[in-house]
């Protein structure tokens, strides 16, 4: 009876979804503001990836936002683990010679590629978000693979609070020259430079940076404690 | 065509496997599974950024937190 219940209302919210979206045709100018942001977004910003333009440009406001909540529930994460009462950290095992060489040789090469997504981000697709959880998944292949080599949790928490820090500076850097929060002050150059788009690549990298340096100490904590 | 609605079967097959097994391991893993192909047909939607960020984070760094989270408590439900 239950589980016929449930279906029934599972039903109706498809075909509640399904009636909503019909008659959203995808991939074709609907509204006026993203026919703004594909024609006008090069021009007035600089940069050549629209989605990054939108992200950290137009709505750049929404991302401080999003890295805000990101430190919050790293934090919230630290402080949790942090009241638990240590126990004896367990003899780690030995990982094989493949992991282990592997750990080696891939761990510079993925923090390569994810240093290059978040300093292309006004270029190519990716940005801060996505090169920093790369990095962060560079640091959890380094502690499967080589578990005896840690981070400097010092050194990271420096990072992410720098990170953050440069982000907010710029923007209200913005705020004295121009009168707008995360104004756009420095010359946009030629799109498909790398330096062009004005302030959109330093807030990437500081992003990155953030981003890759949080997550890094999210795996740290979890990965600490379950031993 | 047919490529994608054959990512979109296993899309579903896969979450319907992580939905009913006990097994809470491979559970994730299918859940993993989930995230790779909702990358690919990010990809395939011409949205390379959301595909990014599904592949490294929804793929990646969730799988590991669920499995750390298994080793912590019990590998299979009652």
């Amino acid at each position: 009876m239950r589980k016929i219940f449930s279906l029934i209302i599972l039903g109706i919210l498809a075909f509640g979804i399904w009636y909503s979206l019909k008659n959203i045709p995808f991939a074709t100018h609907k509204t006026k503001v993203g026919k703004y942001y594909v024609y006008k977004g090069i021009k007035e910003t600089g940069a050549t990836n629209i989605v990054t333009s939108v992200v950290v440009n137009y709505r750049g406001f929404d991302t401080l936002g999003e890295v805000t909540v990101l430190f919050i529930a790293a934090i919230g994460l630290g402080a949790i683990l942090a009241t638990r009462k240590k126990k004896k950290r367990k003899e780690i095992e030995k990982p094989s010679l493949i992991l282990y060489t592997g750990c080696y040789l891939l761990f510079p090469l993925i923090l390569l590629f994810g240093a290059y997504i978040f300093i292309h981000g006004h270029l190519t697709p990716g940005g801060g978000f996505q090169g920093g959880a790369i990095i962060a998944s560079a640091f959890l292949l380094r502690y499967l693979g080589c578990p005896e080599r840690k981070i400097n949790r010092k050194a990271s928490d420096a990072t992410e609070s720098l990170g953050g820090l440069i982000f907010v500076l710029l923007g209200l850097l913005g705020l004295i020259v121009g009168g707008y929060f995360l104004l756009n002050f420095l010359p946009k150059g030629v799109p498909n430079l790398l330096f062009s788009a004005g302030i959109i690549p330093i807030i990437y990298i500081a992003i990155g940076f953030k981003v890759g340096s949080e997550l890094a100490g999210v795996i740290d904590n979890l990965i600490e404690e379950s031993k | 065509m047919i490529f994608i609605s054959l990512l979109v079967a296993g899309m579903l097959g896969a979450a319907i496997v992580a939905c009913i097994l006990k097994d809470l391991l491979t559970a994730v893993i299918a859940s993993c599974v989930v995230s790779l192909i909702a990358a690919i047909l990010f990809f395939f939607l011409q949205a390379p950024d959301v595909a990014m960020a599904e592949a490294s984070i929804g793929a990646a760094l969730v799988t590991a937190v669920f499995v750390i989270a298994i080793i912590r408590t019990n590998r299979y439900e009652e």
